[in-house]
């Protein structure tokens, strides 16, 4: 028995251990890159161009492509995955095969790796629709749809996070009680006007954790943008859908990994890296917040 | 569900309204476009890496239009000679993609006898996938057996919602945390002749994989009926006996899916590893040596490769291997490990 008590114990031990050790690491990581990058957070990096070959100035031509990549994304997924979401969990009967399929073609998207949705954002958009549409629009031989661009990498990216925001859409309509589904259908209201008057109003915050979850998501993906519109340097800001644009996270992968004097642009790689990071860590921080709250609510 | 009812009623029959029939057709098709993505992900990598399965098919307009925009190198020799090759040749010398040169050791892309050994790059990521699961996911298990069994609910409120915020960390800065800072931890302690290598990278690659693994593992050890765990404790059996040997044996299929599921987020993951494992197609089985994964190998070349290529095409391919191998991984998790639970809670 006593050597029971100590196995025991040393189970809670280890476990309890494991779980220091990740929130450990997680602070570890913030405290390492925040103290690597604090000297050059400044006003003027946050809203300056790069300068003297990327080894100085700021990142606001980075922050403002991150910013349009992730808003026209939004357009495109939220959309389509709140109405994914709806028909799965309003209109599909839930036993039957196809919804089975659906569903199984959400979790099977979840898991293709991003860089595969690089490569399907290539062979598709640029390759497939964008060559396609300069056949159609362009004068013959300009190049205009089919190369990289900010609308190419906005809607690869979208593909990306769409079951983010089903996952997260489904989740607060399961939490919409079926009296006021019955209610709505008892008033001789229609499904489409139960469904567009009391409970979409009532799900409304999954739709905003959906957005913010995705938005978070996009912003830091780099995978996918590679070689669908991302560049290194511009000198000036995407002014149309078939510009390309610069992007936080590949800023980062550039600078760390392609660029000529690594050594000489660290600071701004620290730097960038905590912008990335406090973009994605405060918007994950409010999902999670209005998720929680809004559990706080079902509860009471 | 409801509205079936309704139309059951003799009184009440439903009038057909075109603004219902819209919305309805509307919602239902547009909920197929995801499986629609699935589809078309497949069909437009794999067409892409079409040339390799089907040589004569080569698709001659796409690639003359696609010339135009090259970078830097002359393509219009290489890519000719390429596609007579692939007519004629099967002896697997020159610019040729064919099942002798693709299974070979080396996988050198550049060069007067480009070739294109998949051998080393999938073992490059095996050794990177199986170092971050050994390394992540007993961490990621225990903590999830600490914070869904052992700890109070206080605790266990702050836990899940940190371990949230470690999966919302972009992989670029973990891939660049990596570079910088695991890797000089590494070499000071095991004193490695290569910064970068398999290890640093496996290591940084446990930080994507434990949020995954702690969420599913978790999920499945909350998910055990209440009733298990009371009749242990009721039994006099303590709250770590009741843990270890009546709530984890019935969710170890959840488990082993939490494990399938790490496998595949860190088979697939790409800037980790090509920001943190140095990116040498080497052939060895020492984890403190370079490596390049399958899926750096794409991100780091498919910026440089002329469009419509040899080595374009074998890039499309790795895509096609990744696919295939994170959707059976993933279809394991979901299917059988999926029967397995219910079965199990059903009663064996």
């Amino acid at each position: 028995m006593m050597n029971n008590k100590f196995l025991g114990k040393g189970i809670v031990i280890i476990s309890a251990l494991s779980v220091a050790a990740i929130i450990a690491s997680l602070i570890f990581i913030l405290f390492e890159i925040y103290s690597g990058g604090r000297d050059y957070l400044t006003w003027e990096f946050i809203t300056g161009y790069p300068k003297e070959g990327m080894t100085e100035g700021g990142i606001f031509p980075a922050i403002v492509g991150t910013v349009l990549l992730v808003l026209i994304m939004s357009v495109a997924c939220v959309p389509i995955g709140t109405i994914t979401a709806i028909y799965l969990n309003e209109y599909a009967n839930k036993k039957s095969i196809l919804t089975k399929i659906i569903r199984f073609g959400v979790n099977t998207l979840s898991g293709v790796p991003s860089i595969v949705f690089g490569l399907f954002g290539l062979g598709f958009f640029i390759q497939f629709v964008g060559t396609g549409m300069d056949k159609v629009f362009s004068e013959p031989g300009q190049l205009q749809w089919g190369q990289p661009n900010i609308l190419w990498a906005s809607m690869t990216m979208a593909f990306l996070t769409i079951p983010v925001v089903i996952v997260s859409v489904e989740e607060s309509l399961k939490t919409v009680p079926d009296d006021l589904r019955a209610g709505g259908l008892a008033l001789g209201a229609t499904k489409w006007q139960t469904i567009r008057k009391i409970i979409i109003p009532n799900s409304i915050n999954g739709i905003l954790t959906g957005t913010i979850l995705a938005i978070g998501r996009g912003a830091g993906e780099v995978a996918p943008i590679l070689f669908t519109g991302a560049a290194y340097f511009l000198p000036n800001l995407p002014g149309k859908l078939t510009d390309q644009f610069m992007n936080l996270g590949y800023h980062i992968y550039v600078m760390a990994t392609q660029s000529t004097d690594v050594e000489a642009t660290k600071g701004i790689q620290y730097a960038t890296a905590f912008v990335l990071l406090i973009c994605t860590f405060s918007l994950s921080f409010i999902a999670i917040f209005v998720r929680y709250r809004f559990r706080q609510k079902i509860k009471s | 569900m409801l509205t079936k009812k309704k139309n059951n009623g003799n009184s009440l029959k439903r009038k057909f309204r075109l603004s219902e029939f819209l919305a309805e057709y509307t919602i239902k098709s547009v909920s197929f476009i995801s499986l629609a993505v699935i589809v078309l992900i497949f069909v437009f990598v794999f067409r892409e890496a079409a040339p390799i399965f089907f040589p004569k098919e080569k698709k001659i307009n796409t690639e003359e239009f696609l010339q135009s925009e090259t970078y830097g190198e002359e393509p219009s020799d290489s890519s000719a000679s390429n596609s007579l090759e692939g007519y004629s040749s099967l002896n697997g010398s020159g610019d040729v993609a064919d099942f002798k040169n693709l299974t070979g050791k080396d996988w050198q892309p550049v060069g007067e006898n480009p070739k294109y050994g998949l051998i080393p790059i999938f073992i490059g990521s095996l050794k990177v996938t199986v170092i971050a699961i050994l390394f992540g996911a007993p961490i990621a298990i225990l903590a999830a057996i600490y914070s869904s069994l052992f700890a109070n609910k206080k605790l266990r409120e702050f836990i899940k919602p940190a371990i949230e915020l470690l999966a919302s960390f972009p992989s670029v800065v973990i891939g660049f945390f990596a570079l910088i800072t695991i890797a000089t931890i590494i070499q000071n302690i095991f004193g490695v002749s290569y910064r970068l290598n398999a290890f640093v990278g496996g290591v940084a690659m446990a930080l994507a994989v434990i949020p995954i693994v702690y969420t599913v593992t978790e999920d499945s050890l909350t998910a055990i009926p209440k009733y298990m765990s009371e009749a242990s404790l009721a039994l006099g059996a303590t709250r770590w006996q009741t843990a270890l040997f009546v709530v984890m044996p019935a969710a170890t299929p959840g488990i082993f899916a939490a494990l399938l599921l790490g496998f595949g987020r860190a088979f697939g993951e790409t800037m980790i590893v090509l920001m943190a494992t140095g990116n040498a197609p080497l052939t060895s089985f020492s984890i403190f040596e370079p490596v390049r994964t399958m899926s750096a190998t794409v991100g780091a070349e498919m910026a440089e490769v002329v469009f419509g290529d040899t080595h374009y095409t074998v890039l499309f391919f790795i895509g096609v291997l990744l696919f295939i191998i994170t959707f059976i991984i993933n279809a394991i998790a979901e299917f059988y490990v999926r029967a397995r639970l219910m079965k199990r809670f059903r009663g064996e």
